[in-house]
Formats: structure tokens, sequence, C-alpha cells
């Protein structure tokens, strides 16, 4: 497609009899068809008024560049507007409902960015000494209180970086402890099918072998086959509750017993902490170990952008191996630990002690929900998808009965026969106005479609979604499934070829021949 | 020369003691546009019921397993090339690698053709 230099297509482009497309500039209201930030250079032009470089004498020796960077001539306004456009084309928490199932996408309250924004917690630095710093360590000392608090557990290390993060250190505690004990025979982690992807793959990244336990016709960990698997070459078990289902692993009590009466040890995946929050502790339940999504369960979610943040708290089993650095209370106020001194700690996650600006968010939410806000959250979580739920099964196939947790699982059952897939329903989605839900995940169930809405959505806007599921599940069963497989209608791009993209990815912008010849005279 | 199918959704096609392995027509139904496979070297041992091979599509990464233990003879290199041979010829071209069968055996548990489109029409 011919642009100008303002980045619109100079001529109607190909392909418009679309009566949807067909506009003469391809842009779609003010909704900007925007060429690549490279396709808009104008040779010479600059934002800014620049002196010309001085001759001076090179002092890189023999070393000299060997093309031009090919950086593209642009004016300021020209800029302005590309990143503006393209920020615009973001789809996030702040922008709608985000039902992506096991990702919990909560509304990020603005109190925690202004908390996170204060000087004292934004702009230290990790070697300014302690004494400077007495605030900051006052904060994850409070978190580290408040994450003990609601998990019943003994320990915490806050430096993980985020879930799969947390996972490895998790797994390295459980390493240490059977290495202290003198039992090197234990090569294996057990995983059950419903737990989330990262965890086998965090059990084979520290040298595990993994072995699946299936499960049970109603969405849960088959006990039988776990107890057969037990045994003293089993390290540990890794098992995600709620699971990935969106179910309560009701025989957890029973799996920490047997699992400690082999001589393992109970890791459990807190990704979906949300659903209890408040209301179950997981010390209770016999897990020794487990980590907790900041950015998820307290708020943050990636859709609103920064980093994530994976706390790991530890029962007394395993507490002594607990990495540094951690924070105690000292003879002159708040210390940091920064190595083992003799003790079982097995090391360290990070260089320093992992993401401030998320922990100041997580606290902000704790003492702004109060424990009793905490716990009407994790309610309010759990009975939103309990209602989508209930409002979808009579036309959507529901894969375990009800009630759930935290989310609801569907599978493409309600889709027999008419042509029409869990891809095809999730790109309709997005034409009535809504991010889809996770698709083909958990594995467990055939065509899955996860939906969590997490508390922060009004009924309206469940009512909303659910009547567009509902309307769309009708139109699927009513034969139409030509319309299906032209979705999505109204996006910049319409069906993208994914299977072009994963085989012949074009992952570089290359100059036109006329440039590249220009660029060599 | 027998041709022998798995609950997992390979097929072995045997001759003397040399199989042919592959993924299963329905498998590949499921699994949508192959982009990449992942096959084993020469000389690997195999253990029946182990994995042998991966598969990644644009829905899922999926784990092949060996059907019968044996020795890998060769891997099919115009699949690696190609990948998208395993959505358009799944049962003849497509095919993943060669073994030398440990245990001939083993076949008996598997099921014929008959037996396993039974299997497949009643799981699903």
């Amino acid at each position: 497609m011919s642009m100008n230099t303002q980045g619109r297509p100079s001529a109607i482009p190909a392909g418009t009899a679309d009566a949807v497309t067909g506009t003469y500039t391809g842009n779609r209201g003010l909704q900007i068809e925007e060429p690549l930030i490279f396709e808009q250079d104008s040779a010479g032009r600059c934002g800014v008024d620049l002196p010309d470089v001085p001759k001076v004498a090179s002092r890189l020796g023999a070393v000299k560049p060997r093309a031009k960077v090919g950086l593209p001539g642009l004016a300021e306004p020209q800029v302005v507007r590309h990143y503006t456009r393209l920020s615009q084309k973001n789809y996030a928490i702040d922008s709608g409902f985000y039902p992506l199932g096991s990702c919990t996408m909560k509304h990020n309250p603005r109190l925690n960015e202004k908390m996170a924004r204060l000087p004292g917690f934004s702009d230290v630095h990790p070697l300014q000494p302690v004494s400077t710093v007495q605030g900051a360590l006052e904060l994850m000392d409070q978190l580290a209180h408040w994450l003990k608090t609601l998990t019943g557990m003994a320990a915490v290390t806050l430096a993980p970086a985020a879930g799969a993060h947390g996972e490895m250190c998790g797994i390295m505690a459980i390493r240490s402890a059977h290495e202290a004990k003198g039992d090197s025979g234990r090569t294996k982690i057990l995983v059950p099918e419903s737990a989330h992807g990262t965890n086998p793959a965090t059990a084979a990244a520290c040298g595990y072998s993994v072995d699946a336990i299936p499960a049970t016709a109603d969405g849960r960990v088959d006990l039988e086959a776990l107890k057969a698997k037990l045994g003293p070459d089993v390290a540990g078990l890794m098992l995600t509750n709620p699971n990935t289902c969106g179910l309560f692993e009701r025989d957890i009590i029973t799996i920490a017993e047997a699992v400690h009466a082999a001589g393992a040890y109970f890791y459990c995946d807190g990704a979906n902490f949300n659903a209890i929050v408040g209301r179950v502790r997981p010390a209770d339940l016999g897990i020794d170990v487990m980590h907790i999504n900041l950015h998820k369960t307290f708020s943050t979610p990636h859709g609103g952008g920064g980093p994530g943040s994976g706390p790991v708290v530890f029962a007394e089993s395993l507490a002594p191996f607990i990495p540094v650095p951690y924070v105690t209370h000292g003879a002159n106020g708040f210390a940091l630990v920064e190595n083992a001194g003799g003790g079982q700690a097995f090391g360290r996650m990070k260089a320093f002690h992992g993401q401030m600006g998320m922990f100041v968010r997580a606290l902000a939410y704790m003492l702004s929900h109060g424990a009793d806000g905490l716990r009407q959250a994790s309610g309010d979580a759990v009975l939103n998808a309990n209602y989508v739920m209930a409002r979808l099964e009579d036309v959507m196939t529901a894969s375990f009965d009800g009630p759930c947790m935290h989310e609801c699982l569907f599978d493409d059952r309600f889709l027999k026969g008419t042509g029409v897939t869990t891809l095809d329903m999730a790109k309709a989605l997005i034409d009535e106005g809504f991010h889809p839900m996770t698709m083909y995940f958990p594995l467990v169930v055939h065509g899955a479609l996860l939906i969590e809405p997490t508390e922060t959505e009004s009924k309206a806007s469940l009512d909303q979604f659910v009547d567009a599921l509902r309307a769309l599940a009708e139109r699927a069963k009513s034969g139409d499934a030509a319309y299906f497989q032209a979705a999505p209608r109204l996006t910049p791009r319409r069906r993208l070829d994914e299977t072009a993209a994963a085989r012949k990815p074009v992952l570089r912008w290359t100059p036109p021949v006329a440039a590249e010849a220009l660029a060599a005279e | 020369m027998t041709v022998k199918y798995t609950k997992d959704h390979e097929w072995v096609r045997v001759e003397g003691d040399v199989g042919t392995v592959g993924v299963t027509d329905f498998a590949q139904s499921q699994l949508g546009d192959v982009v990449f496979v992942e096959l084993p070297e020469a000389g690997r041992k195999l253990e029946q019921g182990k994995e042998a091979a991966v598969v990644e599509s644009v829905k899922a990464a999926s784990d092949v397993y060996a059907p019968v233990s044996g020795t890998v003879l060769e891997a099919n290199q115009a699949l690696v090339d190609d990948p998208a041979m395993v959505n358009s010829a799944a049962e003849t071209d497509g095919w993943f690698f060669k073994l030398t069968l440990s245990d001939l055996s083993q076949l008996d548990a598997l099921m014929d053709e008959a037996a396993y489109k039974a299997f497949v029409e009643e799981s699903h």
C-alpha cells in the first residue's frame, strides 16, 4: 500500500469492497491505520534543530561504522501521533472487561500508583545505607507480616520477580531440605494435569523429572493415582489450588498428609489465591511452600503494566532454607540480612531485594481494603464467577458441576456439529467489545473457555458480557458458522494467519530497495 | 506388515523388526496447523510410553510417545523442513521416525485399525 508522508494511504486500499472497511483512507472513523514509524521516514527531517557535528579525530582506532544506523526522519508531532495512536490500540483492564482465566485481571486502584510514586519509595537505591531507607524496609516488613498472616506461614521471601520465579524458589528450597537430610534419591516432582503449565516447567528447570497425576471426572486430583506414585523417589508435589478448572481441591488435607507420609514436600501454586484470601490459610491445609502473585491477587495485573512480583511463603518445615535477603528487626531499627552467615539459606533469587514498586502497591491495596475488605474481595470474585456460570450453563457446556471458585470453565461440547470452534467464538467476542477469555486451557477439557471475571466487575458489566456470549452461542447453534469464521470484522486487522506467522515469521522491517540504493550513494 | 495404534494417537507400521512411527490423522485434526516438530536422533534408545518427539501447533505443544521400545534408526528430515506434512499426510509421508523394535510382543497390546477407530468414536 502506498502512503503519503502523513502515513495515510494515497490510494484506496485493495479489497475495500467490504461494506464495513470500505473507506478511502483505510482508517475506520478515528481509528487510524498506522504504518510503522520507519515507513513514515522522510530523509533529513528532524524534530529538533541540532548543531552540525564538529569535525573531530576519531579515537576508535580501526573500529569504523559499517553502515548508517537508519533512524527514520520525522517531525515531533508525527512522533507524538504515532505513539499515541499505538497506545490507543492497547487493550487493558483500564479500557474494559478482561475475563482472562487464571490471570486475575482486576482493577488497579489509583491510590496504589500515588503511593508507589512517593519519592521515598520510588527514588531509593538498593545499595543505599540501611539507615537511609528505614521507611522502605518497614514497608517490606509490614508486607511480609500481612503475607504471613494471610497464609498462616512462618516465613516469607519477597525477592522473586514473578510467579514462575517464585515456583523456582520454592522447588530450590525443597531440594535444599532433602539435601540437608542427606536424601539424594528423590528425583521426581509430581504435577497434576490441572496445574499451571509453569509447574512442570519449573520442576524440569530445577533438574527433576516430572510425573503427571491424572484428573478425575469431576476435575480434581485423582487421589488414588497420586498415592500410587508417591514413594522414596518423590521430592515433592506441585499443586494449584484452586486449580485451573476453577475448582477447590477438596481432598487437599488428605493429599498433604499422603505427601508428607512419603517424606516429600507440598508446593502450592498460589496464582489463584484471589479465590480464598481471608477465608483459607494455606498453612492450615498442610502446604509447605507457596508463591503469591502480588501482581494478580493484590492488584496491578499485567494488563495494568509494570513488572510482576512473586513472594514465596514457607511453613516451619522449609523456613530454615529461605533465601537471602530479608528484613529483620535490628538494634538500630530495621536491618537487611544479606548473607546466609552459616545458616541453611540456599542462596538468593535476585541481585537485590525484589520489586519495591510492587511491594508498595500490594501493601497499599491491603491497607486500604483492610482484612474485612480482602475477605469481601475474594467472596465477590467467587460470586461473580458463579453468576457468570449460572447465567451461561443452559446455552454453553460447563465442564464440571458447580459451584466453582474464582473462574468458571466451559468446553466446546455446545459447539459440536456447528462448525464453530472455541477460537471462532473468541474472535466474535472481540467484535462485541470484549477481550476474550482464556482459550484451550486447561488442557484437561476439550476446547476450553476459561472465564475469570474477578470482583472488579459490576452486575451490569457481567450482564452485558453474558448477554453477548448467550447471543453468540445461539447464533452458532442456528447454523451461522460463516459469521464466526469471518470474525473479527471490526478490529484494525481481521483474522490473522497464525500458521503463516509461526511458520514464516517476519521479525524485522527491511527498507524498500529504492531507499537502500539511496542510502548507498 | 502390521499397523498398530496407541491411546495417545500414535501409529506404528512394522516390517520385520523395523517400525515407522507417526501421529494419526485424528491427532493432527485435533492439533490444528503444525508449525514445528522435534524428532529423536538416530541411536537414541526409546522406552515404550515415554516421550520420543515433540509436535507444536498453533494451539499447543504436545509430546509424542514411543508406541514401542526400541532404538531410533532415522528421523524424517523432510518433516523438520516442512512440518505441515503432519497435517497433509499424517499417516504416510508425515512419519516421525523409524526404530528397531526391542520387544515385538509389545505390539500385541496395541490397537488395530478397527479398535482405534472405535476408541476415537467412543472417547471424542
